[in-house]
């Protein structure tokens, strides 16, 4: 039973850290039709900022600071790359994000070396929260939860409840009317580009010192948050905040399993289950769980 | 007259000496290993620990006018692009590659070195292993052309059990692996060598993990835990290993780690002060060992060592320069024929005690440490744990050494010589 706790906890806890690296994903989806694959570089580089800011200054200016700096290049990148090549169409854009990621990973080799950086958990977070028979739980993974679950509520509060947030909504599906009413639609793209690497980058600070920031960590994650945007159905918030979870806590859960099949353990697929949810939903349906539109 | 013969025959040799050394001459060494890519970092290590090994032995001047050249090339641990490279070391009339990350591409690179010295007599290519551990190689896998100058899995093993055989608080122990061949080969010599030296060990728990897929080790702590294990063994490297630890750690789980990787570049600093005392690794070296008569080379490679690479990490590496100089000394000759005749079976003075190569399966048999990191002096450690790993304010010191002999496990290769 307590070990069915703590299961749970772990299984929550990496989904919704899940949630955090692909909102950003999603949301720019939805918002924009980009498939952005530099999004985990973002992710990424957001680490490593917060890796150089929190050495001078600590770690609670750069939780702020490293997403907006992240934020400022996705903005950048918007501007000077995406709004060129968005022209001719959306393989252009994706085969611009595919070179971006690249570009990315090259330039934090050059800045930061290829190998790990020492970027740690800040002393006052570092610990147990509270302990399950014998069990600590800690206290960096409950603040990681908490951050998860304030960006869920303050990107749906964004959308839905201000006015730049209506601008937003409006832009997608009727950009020219939305133009004719005054607004610049270039911008608002570029706000929400900007936006998503900002999440990304936030998800970097906080999953940085959580895990390991080095320059393979784009990579690591990259796989697993497509295939949460695809399994939640692809554009959609709380699809993905759903999925994460449900991705979380099947592989949590299944490398607590024992049963073999054909002499395969069920741990030892865990971190494939995934994908094999992933390629299921796509055959049987392939809008994801809250996706709204076919294929 | 004996004498007149002896006397006859070292002149005739040191003319021979002479007539080799005094050929101005370079012997390249195909360093096929990853630059690019996610194990870049490991690649660079090596890469640059070698041309500093190679540097001293061409200023030494110990091969007279021959000169050693390491060339780079890249495979990104693929076997596939290393069999690509291996064409472009062939077409550059390269004959010597030397390999260590990875048993996947160890296999591959053997393979097709066997083929290619059987189709072009006289242009063999010989093979120098410094770190691919598959105990295969040297067993039923087990070439001429193929020479391994770190000890194989099985053998690191062999020495962990013996080390472990001695510690009565170790009663629990719990095997989590990469699930590829080299984390099935430390599984299963784990399991067979407890049950021969320790069978009162009880294995709580066995598991396998897709390599370098998994982010969160929490799952898998918290089923350690529940299975009560006070130590757990683990060939696990890279991210696998630091975040396994840190997630241990987080949990407040009390176990042993008993690895093979832990010191690998980049993972003590990933794992933090963690490990302090928590962790065991068995390996050749480290920079804190006792009598080190590497200690000014490993200082002095520490001067000049790339930025964020700064540790002298293999030791096998000097060994294996040193031993490939002297053989082409002993053979009078750069032809890879005549040097791997002179390898095998070759006693070499190493630094931490003697080591040789033998002749029926080209392993290196050497002395191995059991290496315990704790927090170095600067931070409140152990007196002897000087040198710290990476900056990261952790210490490797001894636990124990395990002479040659104890890791020096039979082998059924059955060499075919040319």
């Amino acid at each position: 039973m307590e070990f069915f706790l703590v299961q749970s906890l772990n299984g929550i806890s990496y989904g919704l850290l899940l949630f955090m690296l692909s909102s950003g994903l999603t949301l720019v989806f939805s918002l924009m039709g980009v498939l952005n694959f530099a999004h985990a570089s973002f992710y990424m580089v957001g680490a490593y900022l917060a890796f150089q800011v929190s050495s001078k200054i600590g770690f609670w200016p750069a939780l702020v600071i490293a997403p907006l700096l992240v934020g400022a290049l996705g903005m950048l990148v918007e501007r000077y790359g995406l709004r060129q090549v968005h022209k001719h169409g959306h393989v252009a854009e994706l085969l611009f994000t595919f070179g971006l990621a690249y570009l990315l990973e090259e330039a934090v080799h050059l800045i930061w070396g290829r190998s790990a950086v020492e970027y740690r958990v800040p002393a006052e977070l570092d610990g147990p929260l509270f302990q399950i028979m014998g069990s600590q739980y800690p206290i960096y993974r409950g603040f990681m939860m908490l951050v998860s679950v304030a960006m869920l509520v303050s990107i749906w509060l964004a959308l839905t409840r201000t006015r730049i947030g209506l601008v937003i909504q409006a832009a997608l599906s009727h950009p020219q009317t939305v133009e004719a009413l005054g607004h610049n639609v270039p911008r608002v793209f570029m706000l929400v580009f900007g936006g998503g690497a900002a999440l990304a980058g936030l998800a970097g600070v906080i999953g940085g010192n959580a895990f390991v920031t080095e320059p393979g960590m784009a990579a690591a994650v990259g796989p697993i948050i497509f295939v949460i945007v695809v399994v939640g159905g692809m554009g959609s918030l709380a699809g993905a905040f759903i999925a994460s979870l449900l991705i979380g806590c099947m592989q949590t859960f299944a490398v607590s399993l024992d049963w073999s099949l054909a002499g395969i353990k069920v741990s030892q697929v865990a971190p494939v289950l995934p994908y094999l949810l992933m390629v299921l939903l796509l055959i049987f349906r392939p809008k994801g769980l809250m996706g709204t539109r076919e294929g | 007259m004996i004498q007149r013969m002896i006397g006859a025959a070292a002149l005739a040799a040191a003319a021979m000496f002479v007539s080799f050394g005094a050929q101005a001459q370079t012997v390249k060494v195909a360093y096929i290993d990853p630059l690019s890519g996610p194990f870049a970092n490991v690649g660079e290590q090596g890469l640059a620990e070698f041309r500093f090994a190679v540097d001293r032995i061409n200023k030494s001047g110990r091969l007279g006018k021959v000169k050693l050249e390491v060339v780079p090339f890249d495979n990104k641990v693929s076997p596939q692009e290393s069999l690509n490279q291996l064409k472009r070391v062939i077409d550059q009339d390269i004959r010597y590659i030397t390999q260590g990350n990875s048993s996947a591409v160890a296999g591959a690179l053997i393979e097709a070195v066997n083929r290619h010295n059987e189709r072009n007599p006289g242009k063999e290519i010989l093979y120098l292993n410094y770190a691919a551990v598959d105990p295969a190689y040297t067993n039923e896998k087990c070439s001429f052309w193929h020479f391994r100058f770190d000890a194989n899995s099985d053998m690191k093993m062999e020495s962990l059990t013996t080390w472990m055989a001695g510690q009565k608080n170790i009663k629990k122990v719990y095997l989590l692996n990469q699930d590829y061949s080299f984390g099935h080969a430390v599984k299963k010599a784990a399991r067979e060598m407890l049950a021969r030296k320790r069978p009162d060990i009880q294995i709580v728990g066995d598991d396998l993990h897709p390599l370098g897929k998994v982010s969160d080790f929490a799952p898998y702590v918290a089923k350690i835990k529940a299975a009560g294990a006070d130590s757990v063994i683990t060939g696990n490297w890279g991210n696998d290993m630091s975040l396994l630890v840190k997630a241990g750690r987080d949990a407040g789980l009390d176990v042993n780690w008993l690895t093979y990787y832990a010191g690998g570049l980049g993972t003590p600093t990933a794992m933090g002060e963690a490990a302090a005392g928590k962790v065991k690794i068995i390996a050749e070296y480290h920079s804190n060992v006792e009598n080190n008569k590497a200690a000014k080379w490993d200082a002095d490679y520490r001067k000049q060592a790339p930025k964020g690479n700064p540790d002298f990490y293999f030791l096998r590496g000097k060994i294996m320069w040193d031993m490939f100089a002297k053989a082409i000394v002993q053979a009078k000759s750069v032809e890879p024929k005549a040097v791997a005749l002179a390898l095998e079976g070759m006693r070499h003075d190493g630094e931490l005690g003697e080591v040789e190569m033998r002749k029926s399966d080209h392993q290196l048999i050497q002395p191995l440490y059991v290496l315990s990191i704790v927090k170095s002096a600067a931070k409140g450690g152990p007196k002897n744990a000087k040198i710290d790993m990476e900056g990261s304010g952790l210490a490797p010191v001894t636990e124990a050494r395990l002479e040659g002999y104890t890791s020096a496990t039979p082998t059924s290769c059955q060499m075919k010589r040319p």
